[in-house]
């Protein structure tokens, strides 16, 4: 992975000598809420419902095990010994202290992280692909470029104080693994005829209120001219994006609002012209950041009949917790962050001890974070799953859901965060509860749970196969079920079925869904296939005939 | 009396100063004002009909500019943060001062606006000058690093704080103007 150099430290320990100064000056007096709001958020820090909630950045999702080891120690020193990961793979404390924010911050750059512009309205964490690296159908390694990115975002001068928030994802592969196509930017690593690399570009995705699905600006920008491309479209944006409506400010607003044409010839005629004060990309720089992600030393191994002779829960894990790897002999695995009964994305210190030293064994001391809450060992030999298993199970890790219906996404929701409409924690658990049958749920394949506490939808709820929107009615909390929605392969946005539900209905209204979907699918067809073919029709009518008789 | 905080010889050997502002904006008390028969805003400017008695430096605000054009001294702009660089037109070259408006700390289109007026685009080499409530200690670095050389710090601003908080980092990635403190920098311009 990226080692820092003598810049990148210099300039999280300057920035974290600048944060720790500035709360020295608000806990004084001398700086007020608003101006402390405007500098806290750019550190990651926002003020909750029950405390203050520290966010920290992992880049592009991905972790040494020393750097997850450090944020179990910080989890357990100045929280309550657990921490969330979140769907930009970021990993939030719940329970940290003000006072000891800058101290947790200086911990962080000990080991090379921070918790810099994972909020405010700035360029946040950037994502990628978790199979990055190891993916059989990559064109390239997204990394290297998201590492670039993270390096010309950080505190941008012109860039840091934005109309709103913007989300980078990129990917190398044709599957888009990094829900790409919602994001502010998606870049989508591509080769030209003579084979150099670039990046065919998207633009105005998002989710949120107002979800979009981004569109092409540019089919390819090479690869020098990334960054003076992204200083382009941000230009713009920051010149025209609105400002005077918080729901209005995305760049996928005005996007929408001038239309891809108009958007573009703006951005390319910026572009020419600005070449001057552009980032030019040398190739030597990039070679640098490259090197930093050369493949681990694989053994040359066979491949393996991992399952054989092995008791059918330990098949039933290979089946659903582990992923085919581009190297003979290896797999990636799974570490299910989904068991029943725990809250989605939540671990704890302890595991995370666990998980690292799991790492050092068996996965050259790496971890990523995927966007789907769960973290992943990529680079486990086939020879040494059984073990990995064993050892996750013994932590509570290796619940064998990943991709059905129980790996849902869910935000924090009302029980953390302020922004919350409606609680997803206790929603969560009924529905885990509902479908512990795990035979049941392998019968119903491959289903996309994804819920949000508000229509800021950080649960990507739009997306999901089956989404689930909290909602406030009259003081109570509702949930608006939407259905069809997809980010791997053809991206598309749900449709609401019908009138909310009361929060003790959600996980039944589930259940109606999917024996909607049982009694209607065809030989080996998905859900989410099942859903295209019919339409929302037969479950809008399921649902609330079901709901009619029963009242 | 109004003190600016300004960087003179900007570059390797760069000094900061506190003076007292020589510029008066347009209305304020000892200003210039426009005399009968100023043509209309965006009309040329013909002989006569402009202001053209020498005063105090003069910052009038972008739609009253077109004015002042034939104003016998030295000549100043207020964009407000909706104005369009480019709308300066030649006047770029006129100007000896262009004042940008940070009104609050979320206001970031000032940063573009400083940017673009130092890029060869439009080549503006006289005074850039951050003014608003938002000039204050924590935005200083990258308003430098944007191009500005003098800051009308907003009230109750740490002279002493604001001096040191232009040196606040001694690394930056992506390119911008030069500032003395930045001594490594990743990524160059073309």
């Amino acid at each position: 992975m990226y080692q820092y150099d003598q810049l990148d430290q210099a300039f999280v320990d300057q920035r974290v000598a600048e944060f720790r100064d500035q709360t020295r000056r608000f806990l004084a007096g001398e700086l007020s809420e608003d101006e402390f709001k405007a500098v806290r958020l750019r550190n990651g820090l926002y003020i909750q419902r029950h405390a203050p909630m520290l966010r920290i950045a992992v880049p592009y999702g991905l972790l040494s095990s020393r750097q997850l080891r450090k944020l179990g120690e910080i989890a357990q020193r100045y929280d309550r010994g657990y921490g969330h990961f979140t769907t930009r793979t970021n990993l939030q404390l719940n329970w940290p202290k003000l006072a000891d924010v800058p101290d947790i911050l200086a911990e962080l750059a000990t080991v090379q992280m921070h918790s810099i512009q994972t909020s405010g309205n700035c360029i946040r964490n950037v994502t990628a692909d978790h199979l990055a690296g190891i993916a059989l159908d990559e064109v390239d390694d997204p990394r290297p470029y998201c590492e670039i990115i993270r390096q010309w975002a950080n505190l941008h001068p012109e860039f840091t104080y934005l109309p709103r928030k913007f989300k980078f994802a990129v990917t190398g592969s044709a599957e888009d693994r990094a829900a790409s196509e919602v994001h502010d930017i998606g870049l989508h690593l591509r080769r030209d005829a003579q084979g150099n690399i670039g990046f065919q570009v998207l633009v105005g995705g998002g989710l949120g209120r107002t979800p979009i699905i981004g569109q092409v600006i540019r089919e390819f920008v090479p690869l020098p001219d990334l960054l003076s491309y992204c200083d382009a479209i941000l230009r713009v944006y920051n010149r025209y994006g609105r400002r005077d409506n918080i729901h209005k400010a995305r760049i996928k607003i005005l996007v929408k609002a001038v239309g891809i044409a108009k958007f573009r010839d703006q951005v390319e005629t910026e572009w020419r012209a600005s070449q001057d004060i552009s980032p030019r990309l040398d190739m030597a720089e990039v070679e640098r950041i490259r090197a930093f992600f050369k493949p681990p030393a694989y053994e040359s191994l066979p491949n393996i009949e991992a399952c054989a002779g092995r008791e059918p829960e330990f098949q039933a894990w290979y089946r659903y917790n582990t992923r085919p790897h581009k190297v003979c002999g290896y797999r990636a695995a799974f570490v299910s962050l989904k068991a029943h009964g725990e809250n989605p994305g939540d671990i704890s210190s302890a595991q995370m001890a666990a998980v690292a030293d799991l790492a050092d064994r068996v996965s050259f001391g790496m971890v990523r974070v995927t966007h789907t809450q769960n973290l992943l060992l990529a680079d486990v030999k086939q020879a040494e799953l059984y073990g990995v298993w064993q050892e996750l199970r013994r932590l509570g890790l290796a619940t064998p859901n990943i991709g059905t219906l129980t790996d849902m996404i869910a935000c924090p929701g009302l029980d953390f965060c302020s922004l919350a409409n409606a609680g997803t924690l206790k929603v969560a658990h009924q529905i885990q509860k509902q479908f512990d049958d795990l035979d049941y749920l392998y019968d119903l394949g491959d289903i996309e749970i994804k819920m949000s506490g508000c229509m800021n939808g950080c649960g990507h709820h739009h997306v999901g196969h089956i989404g689930i929107l909290g909602v406030d009615k009259h003081g109570e909390e509702w949930y608006q079920i939407t259905l069809g929605g997809s980010v791997n392969g053809s991206t598309a946005l749900g449709q609401v079925i019908g009138p909310s539900v009361a929060q003790a209905d959600v996980a039944s209204t589930i259940e109606r869904i999917v024996e909607i979907y049982r009694a209607e699918r065809e030989d080996g067809e998905r859900f989410i296939e099942t859903f295209r073919r019919i339409g929302v029709k037969p479950f809008k009518e399921g649902v609330y005939a079901a709901h009619s008789e029963a009242a | 009396m109004r003190p600016i905080l300004k960087r003179l010889d900007v570059g390797a050997n760069e000094r900061r100063e506190i003076v007292q502002d020589e510029w008066k904006y347009l209305g304020e008390e000892g200003a210039p004002v426009a005399a009968a028969g100023a043509v209309a805003p965006g009309a040329p400017a013909a002989a006569g009909a402009t202001i053209t008695a020498a005063g105090a430096a003069l910052i009038v605000p972008f739609v009253e500019l077109a004015k002042y054009r034939g104003y016998a001294g030295r000549l100043g702009v207020l964009l407000s943060p909706a104005d369009a660089v480019e709308d300066l037109g030649d006047d770029v070259k006129r100007l000896s001062l262009v004042a940008v408006t940070f009104p609050s700390a979320g206001e970031g289109r000032g940063f573009t606006q400083g940017r673009l007026l130092r890029s060869a685009r439009f080549g503006f080499e006289g005074e850039l000058r951050a003014v608003g409530a938002g000039v204050k200690q924590d935005l200083l670095f990258i308003m430098a690093r944007c191009g500005f050389d003098a800051f009308e710090l907003a009230p109750g601003q740490k002279v002493e704080e604001a001096l040191r908080a232009l040196d606040r980092y001694s690394v930056a990635y992506a390119p911008a103007e030069p500032v003395p403190s930045v001594k490594l920098q990743r990524f160059h311009a073309a």
